[in-house]
């Protein structure tokens, strides 16, 4: 890179790095500095205090941690084996459809995250759709489908499909179709294209997917409540809770940043390994 | 080179809605054998490539490996490798693992894989340190290499061949043409070899075979089909050529257009006329004539234009029937010097330079 193309680029990135300066780090920060403050003081001015994160340790919040990582880490789970044959066709069998369905799935984020939860609520609830409709004809009743960890599960899979459907389609459409052909030419089976050549050439895309589900269900917390009810506790739940009800900042705020630097790391971790020229097809050959 | 052919096509004919790619082929290709088929681009050799393994499905006829039906076989299945146009090396494997792929898919241990991948670099005159090296950090004609390193991995009983050397450049397309045919007499296998540069085909093959619009026009070793090709396309496919009409028979008295013709060999002609209506030259073939010398056909003409082809010089002679004819002499022939364009000049040729076609009895 030139010292001209530095110079142009570090420009055209000047506008969105104020914008997250402003808007991600400073508030990043501030809870950074909340979360340090000693009890009852209110006051960022303040000798850092760390007996909040003690407090996150002592009061066993490590089980709502546990809960949203592993929900978000079963759902991702599923995603990838839902979206990975979807995606596939995509690129490879349908042609004209593979619009549609893009539009049908873009179409889908129009409608707020909420609304589409409680329309699951509705349907899946005692007295809703399936249990009201079956009451109605078979006069036999159950007490719903909600208030459970698989819905939950369900839920996160359900919201963040998109998130990880066209990730997986860049990274499959990332594969050369004369490596796949030359690959069965030289004698594997369609298994052995899958594992030797498909999946590790697609794997920016697995992984800018993967990722993108993953910490978007680890913060996940309107499908915990308004499907899961008060069935388990997650992370992001125990934070409203300690800012609002518990009126605990420092907690609030302890309890935050334990939950970015978990994600933060893993996200870290799995973009360190990851060359995003080439999912965006710039990649030197 | 064993007598039963170890491929042979038989009718095969690939058919894409109204459009037919292939009209019913037949070819044989002996075991052992360096085929090459040419074709300009849309004479349907891709297609044929592609029916050869197993990424397309012919519409009709069939393919024999010997006596199994190789067009029934699932691509992997194949007994048979392609080096593929893009050479379609795997980005994602060192230059080791992409050459021993075949034998990791056959589950060979990674001692065999090695041992069996470090003999082929020195095959194809690759460093051994190569091995575990990147495949973006090689260069083309490497590329090449190893992508011809994979395919031999493999042991295939036939190996095909889509234009590998398409995108490389001049000096190295030539290198790894002669690689290619020294690779060939070394590894005894046969080679099925698709291009549409007919100087890779003259260089390599033992025969050719000539594909335009889904039909074969002509299959035979490169010496006979440039000495005698059997219609004026394959003629001049096979480079610059001249082509003289031949007529006479019912229509009149025995002429070859443009020439005036010894008493002698015109009479001889007659016999020729009922089965050829062209008489064709090669540039090579045709003289420069002094004032006072003779052939058996000449003609005048004025130079229009002339080429330095190396060793050879190339002339432009504009005919008095307004054609163009093609003349190519040795261009350091003691006292030859360059003739400028718009000097008059007397041309020639005899009889034993000339090849007769018959394009419409064919």
């Amino acid at each position: 890179m030139s010292a001209r193309e530095r110079r142009l680029g570090a420009l055209c990135a000047t506008p969105i790095t104020l914008f997250l300066a402003l808007g991600f780090l400073v508030p990043l920060l501030v809870v950074a500095a909340f979360s340090t403050m000693p009890l009852k003081v209110f006051d960022l001015a303040h000798v850092p205090d760390f007996t909040a994160f003690a407090e996150v340790v002592r009061q066993g919040y490590w089980k709502s941690l546990a809960w949203s990582l592993g929900m978000a880490a079963l759902s991702t789970l599923i995603l990838f084996v839902i979206c990975w044959p979807l995606a596939w066709a995509m690129v490879h069998v349908f042609t004209r459809f593979t619009l549609v369905i893009t539009v049908l799935v873009v179409v889908t984020l129009i409608v707020s995250e909420n609304i589409r939860l409680f329309g699951w609520s509705l349907t899946l609830m005692k007295g809703g759709m399936i249990e009201g409709m079956l009451r109605s004809w078979t006069g036999y009743g159950f007490d719903g489908l909600l208030y459970n960890v698989p819905v939950i599960v369900f839920g996160l899979v359900y919201v963040y499909f998109p998130f990880m459907l066209f990730p997986l389609v860049q990274g499959i459409a990332m594969v050369p179709g004369d490596a796949r052909h030359a690959a069965a030419d030289l004698g594997a089976t369609p298994r052995q294209v899958l594992t030797e050549i498909e999946l590790p050439l697609a794997s920016p895309g697995i992984m800018v997917g993967g990722l993108l589900s993953f910490v978007l269900a680890a913060g996940a917390v309107a499908e915990s409540k308004l499907l899961g009810g008060q069935a388990v506790i997650v992370i992001s739940d125990d934070v409203e809770t300690a800012f609002t009800y518990g009126q605990n900042w420092p907690l609030g705020a302890a309890l935050a940043i334990v939950l970015i630097v978990v994600v933060g790391s893993l996200a870290l971790y799995a973009l360190a390994r990851l060359d995003l020229d080439t999912v965006m097809g710039r990649g030197e050959r | 080179m064993s007598a039963a052919p170890i491929l042979r096509i038989e009718r095969l004919t690939k058919r894409y809605g109204d459009f037919t790619a292939l009209h019913g082929i037949d070819l044989e290709v002996a075991d052992g054998e360096f085929l090459t088929i040419v074709g300009p681009s849309g004479s349907g050799k891709t297609t044929l490539i592609k029916l050869l393994v197993g990424m397309e499905e012919q519409s009709d006829g069939a393919i024999w490996l010997r006596e199994k039906r190789l067009d029934r076989m699932p691509a992997n299945r194949r007994p048979t490798c392609m080096v593929f146009q893009s050479l379609a090396l795997f980005p994602h494997r060192s230059v080791g693992e992409n050459i021993a792929f075949p034998l990791k898919i056959r589950g060979e241990g990674r001692a065999a894989r090695e041992a069996r991948a470090r003999e082929l670099l020195d095959l194809l005159h690759l460093p051994q340190d190569y091995h575990d090296k990147r495949i973006d950090a090689c260069s083309g004609g490497e590329r090449q290499r190893i992508a011809l390193a994979r395919a031999l991995a493999f042991d295939p009983q036939i190996l095909f061949f889509d234009e590998p050397l398409s995108a490389l450049d001049y000096r190295l397309r030539k290198t790894l043409e002669k690689e290619l045919k020294a690779l060939h007499e070394r590894t005894g296998k046969t080679f099925v070899y698709i291009t549409h540069s007919l100087e890779e085909a003259m260089v390599m093959s033992d025969r050719i075979a000539i594909l335009r619009n889904g039909r074969f026009e002509q299959i035979g070793t490169a010496h006979e089909i440039y000495a005698r090709p059997r219609n004026r396309f394959v003629a001049r496919f096979m480079g610059d050529v001249n082509l003289f009409e031949l007529s006479g028979g019912a229509q009149g008295p025995t002429r070859v257009a443009g020439l005036d013709i010894d008493a002698g060999v015109l009479a001889s002609l007659d016999a020729e006329v009922r089965e050829h209506d062209t008489v064709m030259v090669r540039p090579e073939r045709l003289r420069l004539l002094a004032p006072d010398a003779r052939a058996e056909f000449v003609t005048d003409g004025r130079i229009a234009a002339s080429y330095l082809l190396g060793s050879r010089r190339q002339y432009e002679i504009d005919a008095p029937d307004g054609s163009t004819l093609v003349l190519e002499a040795a261009a350091d022939a003691p006292g030859s010097q360059k003739l400028e364009p718009g000097r008059q000049v007397r041309i020639g040729f005899d009889r034993r330079d000339v090849h007769f076609i018959a394009e419409h009895a064919a």
